[in-house]
């Protein structure tokens, strides 16, 4: 070999023994096998604080593997694709918008928790309890209470507000069929209006001059007055808890979510049908369930405690109280409506 | 057939039977990794029945034709922008190629939501010109790279030669440098295309609810309704589609594919003369727009409630307000790296033995050998064409069946974008390989030099630079990488662009500077690992790769 092709020759292997001494996912750890492993299966939206889940660690003697696949009917929707192999032992984030077909699957066990009658019970969907409710979140009407200020005009309060030629162009929401804030309005749309009533409703939304975007991030972040994006929209479909993100410098609120449009989702976590280790996972729903964890809930995810008195983060009083009076549906009945009520959104919007 | 080359000998046989036994090692790869998950979440869908309401549905043709129309219309959009800049980059010796060289990729890596919202900023509404014109942005990387790897090695000699005897430049360029440069092109092109027609971010945020492609609908009928039937009528459609573009590829590739006189790039690059400058100026223009949304994005990561601010910056020590991710920014990058890493080691040996497999191929004697070359070389495409939700779901219900239930390790990131960086880095490697004048070979062989000796004296000098910039690109793609990573598992260890979408879906200024900020990191991390591979392809001052 001649020297300028020895040169390249080594180029092109330095730059693969450098690729390869600074890659890090080969190795995984290895070393104490005795702890015994449990894995809870979740949303991306998952959030603990490290210490909470060390204090667990150290307190239940197991190593918990936390893995999270994709939003909570990404989520539900894998978890019945294995359900004969269960990819964990415990699962965390089914909804109750898709709590039915996770049961009429099979994919959990019936396991009732020693912490369950501190509240998480009021929002059982099965007898057998299956699932135990961890969180509740609504998703709201949010507004830009500057933007109504600035205009000297009364800021919306309910459904038929939205569709007042009053608040023409001003309201942007979420697709329903590739979003969750989008679903949950359309689904408190049918609470409100009745199987019969929501195409007339969004209908005249529509015509009101609603602009449906396909994701929260758009909605939120780029058509919403009221973020950081500053778009030209100061109404939009988002979360209770929203506002408690939109504090400003001097500590005001400077956007609000209408209670009187909210819809509410109650997330459950359960015991895996086929868990090999179900002592373990029955901990790992306690855990979900004890104090220690709930009081992480509202700061880390946006979303209130199911269990009962924990105290909400300063200032979510003001800011992000819990509605008191949202509407739901039946898991059965969306179970059995959404598809269809999907495809008739669409072809009502046009879509 | 058997004419010149005469009959099988043994040692012919032996060496076929050695090819065959190599070739199967990327096959074998492809088979339990691509297409054993792919037959089988699309074969549930089919056990479910239904496929056949969904093929007679007008509105499924409807969607195939919209996505086969914007696919092809991003394509032309990207060859056009992408040929000059390609020129500039593998002809041109100016103060600032070497920084476009590094610039042209970090489109390529941006996450999808942050370019769909880059885009929405100048076009409220979305619609189909955003769409095209998205799907495209994200794309001139691949025309100018891979042209210009090519494109770098083209002896001049044969343009001056055309020229000398009158040619015009541009009829010079179409009758001479256009040709040979056609593989390149034509791969370019399916790639981009491929790219293009799985597009799923882009299309979903600036397409609406009004604009929706099969792969908008393969993953909502997959991902959100559980239609896996709807969504297996509509992958067959996509397989069918991307079939038949890989096959006017091939056919483009083989009517223009010949040995052509490669020269070191060193010896090609000059000052442009004339008219050469209004091809610089249309390269500049080109690179100039794909800076836009660039500097608009690092001007959002500056920006706070009151003015500039860097605090998104400072955030990425940690993990966002209210613990948005569960590791802090930085680490997520060192995720990025490592995996990036691993893929591209794994692409480059399936990749690369491909080729020279591929290669081997095409000049072994015998239809059937070359029969089985444009086979493989068809199916070493296919992961690019098919939807990342079907791979990521059949993943699930497959590799539980491999050692160590893989479906929850951390190697299924760096495998799953190992598939999408194959196809890359053989369309980049192929054509230069093809293009290795066979009679130098032969006259190597004649001279008693052994095939692995052939291949380290003759094919790799004049391909190492190939090699490198395909490791390059590969790298960068893996790092970029968010379709098949976002349905993958990732216990805890988010990749940058993972961890952008993230903070995107998070309220609060905070979270979203930082998204930003994360997004600059990843094109500095694009920025600097595109600088040393190129610097480690081309040792300055030597003649160094290609000459001899």
């Amino acid at each position: 070999m001649n020297p300028r092709t020895a040169r390249s020759a080594l180029a092109v292997a330095t730059v693969t023994v450098l690729a390869s001494a600074c890659s890090l996912s080969g190795g995984s750890g290895g070393g104490a096998q005795q702890t015994p492993e449990v894995t809870l299966v979740t949303h991306d939206s998952f959030v603990a604080p490290q210490d909470v889940l060390d204090a667990f660690q150290r307190q239940s003697g197991l190593k918990l593997k936390v893995v999270k696949y994709g939003d909570a009917g990404e989520l539900t929707n894998k978890l019945v694709l294995t359900k004969a192999n269960p990819i964990g032992d415990v699962a965390y984030g089914v909804d109750s918008t898709f709590a039915s077909r996770a049961l009429g699957e099979g994919v959990f066990q019936p396991y009732t928790s020693p912490e369950a009658d501190r509240g998480p019970q009021r929002y059982s969907v099965d007898p057998e309890h299956r699932l135990s409710a961890v969180d509740l979140g609504d998703v709201c009407v949010n507004v830009d209470s500057g933007y109504f200020t600035s205009k000297g005009l009364a800021e919306p309060k309910t459904y038929d507000d939205l569709a007042d030629p009053k608040y023409k162009d001003l309201t942007v929401a979420e697709d329903p069929a590739t979003a969750s804030p989008g679903l949950a309005f359309l689904l408190g749309t049918i609470a409100k209006f009745g199987e019969q009533g929501w195409q007339g409703y969004w209908t005249k939304l529509k015509a009101n001059g609603l602009k449906v975007d396909s994701g929260w991030e758009e909605a939120y972040t780029k058509d919403f007055s009221g973020s950081s994006g500053k778009g030209p929209r100061p109404i939009v479909v988002s979360y209770a808890s929203s506002p408690a993100a939109e504090v400003g410098p001097d500590g005001k609120p400077r956007t609000k979510a209408l209670l009187d449009t909210c819809y509410r989702q109650v997330e459950y976590a359960g015991v895996l049908t086929g868990s090999k280790n179900l002592p373990q996972a029955q901990k790992v729903v306690d855990f979900l369930l004890s104090q220690q964890f709930q009081t992480t809930v509202p700061a880390n995810m946006y979303v209130y405690p199911a269990r009962q008195g924990v105290d909400l983060p300063a200032g979510w009083a003001q800011v992000a109280p819990l509605p008191s009076n949202p509407a739901t549906l039946p898991a059965d009945q969306v179970q059995a409506g959404r598809e269809k009520w999907i495809g008739a959104w669409r072809s009502l919007m046009g879509a | 057939m058997a004419l010149a080359h005469g009959g099988l000998t043994p040692a012919r046989t032996l060496r076929t039977a050695g090819l065959a036994l190599l070739g199967l090692l990327p096959v074998a790869f492809l088979a339990v990794f691509f297409a054993w998950p792919v037959v089988a979440i699309v074969g549930r869908g089919f056990s479910a029945g239904g496929v056949d309401t969904v093929l007679a549905d007008p509105q499924t043709w409807r969607l195939a034709g919209f996505t086969l129309a914007s696919a092809a219309a991003s394509t032309v959009v990207a060859l056009l922008a992408g040929l000059p800049v390609a020129y500039l980059l593998a002809r041109v010796r100016l103060p600032g190629v070497g920084l476009a060289r590094m610039l042209v990729l970090v489109p390529f890596v941006l996450p999808t939501v942050v370019v769909g919202l880059a885009f929405r900023a100048i076009w409220p509404d979305g619609g189909v010109l955003p769409l095209v014109l998205a799907n495209a942005f994200f794309n001139v990387a691949v025309v100018a790279r891979t042209v210009a790897g090519l494109w770098s090695h083209l002896d001049p000699r044969a343009t001056e030669a055309a020229r000398a005897l009158g040619a015009s430049p541009w009829r010079a360029f179409r009758t001479v440098t256009l040709p040979a440069l056609g593989p390149a092109v034509a791969s370019a092109a399916a790639v981009v295309f491929l790219f293009c027609a799985t597009s799923f971010g882009v299309v979903l945020i600036l397409g609406g609810g009004q604009y929706r492609t099969l792969e908008t609908e393969i993953y909502l009928r997959t991902v959100d309704l559980l239609d896996l039937s709807g969504a297996a009528a509509l992958s067959l459609i996509q397989f069918a589609a991307v079939l038949a573009a890989l096959a006017l590829g091939a056919m483009a590739r083989r009517r223009r594919e010949n040995a052509v006189r490669l020269r070191s790039a060193l010896v090609t690059a000059r000052r442009p003369r004339g008219g050469e400058w209004w091809t610089v100026g249309a390269a500049a223009v080109v690179l100039a727009l794909l800076m836009t949304p660039i500097v608009a994005l690092l001007a959002e990561s500056v920006s706070g409630e009151n003015g500039w601010s860097l605090a998104g910056y400072r955030a990425l020590s940690g993990n966002g307000a209210n613990d948005a991710l569960q590791v802090s920014g930085w680490t997520a990058a060192k995720n990025s790296l490592a995996a990036a890493t691993d893929a591209t080691l794994l692409a480059m040996a399936v990749g690369v033995l491909a080729s020279v497999v591929l290669v081997a191929l095409r000049r072994a004697p015998g239809r059937l050998a070359r029969g089985m070359g444009e086979t493989m070389d068809a199916a070493l495409m296919l992961p690019l064409g098919v939807s990342a939700v079907t791979v990521g779901f059949g993943y699930l219900i497959t590799l539980d069946a491999l050692p160590g239930d893989l479906r929850t390790s951390p190697m299924l990131v760096p495998l799953a974008q190992a598939l999408v960086i194959i196809p890359l880095v053989v369309r980049m490697v192929l054509p230069v390989l093809r293009a290795v004048d066979v009679r130098l070979r032969q006259a190597a062989s004649t001279l008693g030099a052994s095939p692995v000796r052939v291949w380290r004296e003759i094919d790799f000098p004049l391909t190492a630079r190939s090699l490198v910039a395909a490791a390059g690109f590969g790298f960068v793609v893996a790092l970029g990488e968010f379709g098949a990573t976002s349905f993958l598992a990732r216990p805890d260890a988010p990749t940058l662009p993972v961890a952008v979408a993230t903070l995107m879906g998070r309220p609060g200024e905070l979270n979203n500077q930082m998204a930003y900020a994360a997004c600059a990191l990843l094109m500095v991390v694009t920025v600097a690992a595109v600088a040393l591979i190129d610097r480690f392809g081309s040792v300055r001052g030597h003649g160094s790769v290609g000459e001899f």
